[in-house]
């Protein structure tokens, strides 16, 4: 194996810890990773040597912290693989970031009557900020529906677009199917019909290369936490003519140009979308995670994950009674499943009294559940400082307690 | 038995197991020893919904005591459900307002009931309590 995560655990103190007496395995990275300790540095360092409110001051910090958030930019452009610097927008996370594009896309560019698409394996919060903006123009939203094995229907794409169709969104990977979507071919095929496509990258953006030009997405979303930042940070990426076109989203100090009160014009673009204080410190770390994964290589990173993906599912399809929702030829380290009968609650009780981190519950994707006609799943997903040693240790766990029930 | 001699004899219960495989195997039986509540219960009026598990509660008034049945669609929860309904059950409304389940501390499951934990047994006791201050007032009234 052309990768050493015993050196890449040591980066990550966190992971070296006991849980109800055993060693911890961390497998709910789809909720929210660990740091680095370069992350964890940098956080550390600007609180006790550099901080001062960014863009505003003439004094040595202020120019410190304006321009390690602004290079924090750059290191975000350059991983997207974006056009300019400009169209980098830092939020709070993802669902900002699609709330943004919702409240101020749709205040400009959509109209009663019009129409938005979006598909049936959402994650909650690339639904309800377009159901509300549905609400508030008096459109409605259309579904892509996915296949049972976890694959979006995109055969059926064409027939869901309408020359009402105002704009699409759509996840790169699903946070419960672990599908990685056909997003290049979404976007060409809603492009030929002239209809924006913003994606929710916060699945992706951990594991895969991001090219936001080869993709040709008008939107882009992730969030910091998930890549190894911090959390209260995240990312928007749009195409410079849309985010100009777009009105600010939140009114405030930065996003201005000049206030009276008969008049305000509204600053450039990135800062006319970054009203307030932004979170600067997790920008920063933020860039400092990007780095960290760059350094040993995002393909590296994905290959050594494909490995655990696929030797977890086989280990655990060897189990009887074991039903994987979502075998996508094209998938990331996510497995939601069902156990025997065991219901996920108490199966997310008994993996933690073993030491196993889990998700259980209805993942924020009620839809999903309600495609495979379930109340909740369990989910185990993986990133690259997993190993196969805590995927057997896993898989004994569920071993072990399908004999309690 | 009174409330508070259920829950000492819970508590003794569960002090012969000191391993938390034992302990929940034990919550697991029963959940399976809970008499289901009948179907026509099982409404969307009696769920106490959490992200986690899914908890029914159903009230009768027999006397002077307040009747509850309840179940879970998880197994953990409703061997929880039991040892509350235990507790609960078959006392006046008084006696449940007056009553705190710190059994459930003692035992070792206070997780379970923290309010950050979504699998609706929180909520449960919330609602029995409701009940019992529901009936409280209605017999004030009568009186």
């Amino acid at each position: 194996m052309d990768f050493n995560y015993q050196d890449i655990r040591k980066d990550f103190p966190i992971l070296d810890q006991q849980v109800n007496k055993r060693p911890w395995v961390y497998f709910d990275n789809a909720a929210t990773t660990q740091r680095p300790l370069p992350v964890v540095e940098k956080i550390r360092e600007f609180s006790l040597q550099t901080n001062a409110n960014i863009h505003r001051g003439t004094h040595a910090h202020a120019i410190r912290t304006t321009e390690a958030y602004e290079n924090a930019r750059d290191i975000v452009r350059d991983f997207l693989h974006a056009k300019e610097r400009e169209e980098i927008i830092f939020t709070h996370g993802t669902t900002e970031s699609i709330n943004l594009v919702a409240r101020s896309f749709c205040e400009k560019f959509l109209s009663e009557g019009d129409e938005i698409i979006v598909t049936e394996m959402e994650h909650h919060a690339n639904i309800v900020p377009w159901q509300m903006a549905c609400e508030r123009h008096h459109a409605s939203l259309k579904v892509l529906p996915f296949a049972d094995n976890g694959t979006l229907k995109t055969e059926l794409l064409e027939s869901l677009i309408s020359d009402r169709t105002k704009i699409l969104a759509v996840a790169h990977v699903s946070n419960t199917l672990g599908t990685v979507n056909p997003i290049k071919e979404i976007i060409r095929i809603a492009h030929s019909h002239n209809i924006p496509v913003l994606v929710d990258g916060a699945q992706s953006a951990p594991h895969t290369t991001i090219d936001v030009q080869d993709l040709d997405c008008d939107f882009f979303a992730f969030s910091g936490h998930k890549i190894y930042g911090p959390t209260g940070i995240g990312v928007l990426y749009g195409k410079r003519s849309w985010l100009d076109a777009m009105p600010p989203f939140l009114g405030g100090g930065e996003m201005i140009d000049r206030v009276t009160f008969e008049k305000t014009t509204y600053n450039e673009l990135p800062h006319k979308f970054e009203a307030g204080t932004p979170h600067y410190v997790g920008a920063i770390a933020m860039g400092s995670a990007i780095q960290y994964i760059e350094n040993i290589g995002i393909d590296k990173i994905a290959s050594y994950e494909h490995q655990l993906l696929n030797y977890a599912t086989d280990q655990m399809k060897a189990l009887k009674n074991l039903k994987i929702f979502g075998e996508s030829p094209e998938k990331t380290g996510v497995i939601c499943f069902q156990l025997d009968q065991i219901h996920p609650f108490d199966l997310g009780t008994l993996l933690d009294q073993l030491g196993i981190a889990v998700r259980t519950g209805r993942l924020c994707a009620d839809p999903v559940m309600d495609h495979f006609g379930v109340t909740a799943m369990t989910r185990a997903s993986f990133t690259f400082y997993n190993t196969i040693e805590e995927i057997d240790s896993f898989v004994a766990a569920l071993k072990r307690i399908r004999l309690m029930f | 038995m009174n409330i508070e001699d259920t829950q000492q004899a819970i508590i003794a219960d569960f002090s012969v197991y000191d391993d938390w495989m034992d302990k929940y195997t034990y919550l697991i039986e029963l959940g399976n020893e809970l008499e289901p509540i009948d179907a026509s219960y099982k409404i969307d009026q009696n769920l106490i919904r959490g992200c986690q598990s899914r908890v029914w509660l159903q009230q009768k008034l027999e006397g002077e005591l307040l009747i509850f049945e309840a179940e879970s669609d998880a197994l953990i929860v409703k061997g929880l459900v039991a040892l509350l309904l235990k507790v609960f059950s078959g006392r006046t409304p008084q006696e449940i307002l007056d009553a705190e389940p710190y059994f459930i501390d003692e035992i070792g499951l206070r997780q379970h009931l923290s309010p950050t934990r979504s699998n609706g047994l929180m909520a449960m006791v919330k609602q029995i309590k409701l009940y019992a201050l529901a009936y409280k007032q209605i017999a004030s009234q009568k009186k």
